[in-house]
C-alpha cells in the first residue's frame, strides 16, 4: 500500500484532482446558496474561489498546477458564450421590441460604468497605469484585457478588476433592484449584463430566464461599446 | 449531446477565425454567438435541437468563472497601496452603472411605450 504522500504527489500533478476540487468547491458554494434561501450575498462563485484559494495555499500548490485541471471548466466559457444565442434567439421579438430602451440603457450604463470608476478612483488619488486599468472593468474579460493593453493599463490588474466587478454586480444586483422596486425583468437583466458582464449574466440566469437573456445582450453590446469608447474617455483623466 | 457540443464548438471556431481575420476587438465566442443567432433565423429547427444542452450549460454559467476567480487571488497584491480606493471605485461604479442602466431602460420603455411582448 502506498503512503498517503505518494498518492498525493501522484494526484497533485495530474488534472483530475483539481478538476474534481473545482466542481466540489462549486457544489459546496451552490449548496450553501440554496441552504441560505438563495441569499445573493452567499454567492457560489465567491465561496468556491475562497475555498479553492485556501486549499491551494494550504497545500502549497501553484496556480499553474491548479489550472492544469481547472482549464477544462474554464474552457467551457467559449461554448457557453456561443450558447447564449439560444435565449437571444428565443427572445428576439422582445429584444427587437425594446430596441430603443436597450440602445439608450447601453449608452448610459456603459458610460456610467467607465466614467464613474475612473472618477471615483481619480478623486481618491489613483493615477497612472493603475487608473487606466480600471476603465474597461465592466466589459467581458477578453475585451477588457485587450482594451487595457491598448490604452496603457496593466492587463493582469484589469483581469483582477473585471472579476471583482462581476462578483460585486452578482452580489448587489438583486437587493439593489428590489430596493428600487424595479419589476421589469428585461431592464433588470440588461443593466446587470452591461455593468457586470458574464458573472452578472450568470447570476441573472439563476434568478430569471428573461433577465438572463437580456443580460447576455447587455454583456455583448457593452463589450463593443467599451472597446470603442474607453480610449476616448480616458483622455479626460490624463 | 456530443452533436450539440460539436455545433457550439464549430460556431466558436468560426467566430474565432472571423475575429482574427477582421482584426476586431470583439472576441471569437461573441461573434460565434452572433453567427449562431443568424443560423437559427435561417434554420429554426436547430434551436430545438441544441436547446437542452445550451440551457444546461447556461444554468451553470457561474461555475465556469471559478478558475479565473481563483487566478485573481494571487494577484490581489497588485492592487497594492491603492487597494482601498480601487475597491471603493469598483463597488461604487458597479452600483451606479446598474442604477443608471436600469432607470434608463425603464424610463425609455415607458416613454416610447415599448411594452414587453
Amino acid at each position: 500500500m502506498s503512503e498517503f504522500s505518494e498518492i498525493w504527489t501522484y494526484l497533485a500533478e495530474g488534472p483530475l484532482l483539481w478538476l474534481a476540487a473545482t466542481l466540489i468547491a462549486y457544489s459546496i458554494g451552490d449548496a450553501l446558496f440554496k441552504f441560505s434561501g438563495r441569499k445573493p450575498l452567499v454567492n457560489p462563485v465567491l465561496i468556491a474561489v475562497v475555498l479553492l484559494a485556501g486549499l491551494l495555499g494550504a497545500t502549497d500548490t501553484s496556480y499553474a498546477t491548479y489550472f492544469e485541471g481547472a482549464q477544462f471548466v474554464h474552457f467551457m466559457l467559449g461554448p457557453a458564450t456561443v450558447a447564449l444565442a439560444i435565449p437571444l434567439y428565443v427572445n428576439l421579438n422582445r429584444i427587437r421590441e425594446a430596441a430603443l430602451p436597450i440602445f439608450l440603457a447601453l449608452v448610459v450604463g456603459s458610460l456610467t460604468a467607465i466614467i464613474s470608476a475612473l472618477g471615483i478612483a481619480y478623486a481618491l488619488g489613483v493615477r497612472g497605469e493603475v487608473l487606466l486599468s480600471i476603465a474597461p472593468k465592466s466589459a467581458t474579460a477578453p475585451v477588457a484585457l485587450g482594451v487595457s493593453e491598448a490604452i496603457g493599463g496593466s492587463p493582469t490588474l484589469t483581469a483582477v478588476l473585471v472579476i471583482l466587478t462581476g462578483i460585486t454586480g452578482a452580489v448587489v444586483a438583486t437587493p439593489l433592484l428590489n430596493l428600487m422596486g424595479i419589476k421589469d425583468w428585461r431592464a433588470r437583466g440588461f443593466a446587470v449584463g452591461v455593468a457586470a458582464h458574464g458573472i452578472g449574466t450568470a447570476r441573472a440566469f439563476q434568478v430569471n430566464e428573461t433577465a438572463g437573456a437580456f443580460a447576455g445582450v447587455g454583456m455583448g453590446l457593452n463589450a463593443l461599446l467599451t472597446a470603442l469608447a474607453a480610449p476616448y474617455i480616458i483622455r479626460i483623466f490624463l | 449531446m456530443i452533436l450539440h457540443i460539436t455545433i457550439l464548438l464549430c460556431f466558436q471556431l468560426a467566430g474565432e477565425v472571423l475575429s482574427r481575420a477582421l482584426g476586431t476587438p470583439v472576441p471569437g465566442p461573441v461573434l460565434g454567438m452572433a453567427m449562431l443567432v443568424g443560423a437559427l433565423l435561417v434554420f429554426p429547427r436547430l434551436a430545438e435541437t441544441i436547446r437542452s444542452t445550451a440551457q444546461g450549460l447556461l444554468a451553470h454559467l457561474s461555475l465556469l468563472f471559478v478558475p479565473a476567480g481563483v487566478g485573481i487571488v494571487g494577484h490581489l497584491d497588485k492592487l497594492g497601496a491603492n487597494a482601498g480606493p480601487i475597491i471603493i471605485a469598483i463597488i461604487g461604479s458597479t452600483v451606479l452603472a446598474i442604477v443608471a442602466g436600469v432607470l434608463t431602460f425603464v424610463g425609455v420603455s415607458r416613454l416610447v411605450g415599448a411594452k414587453d411582448v
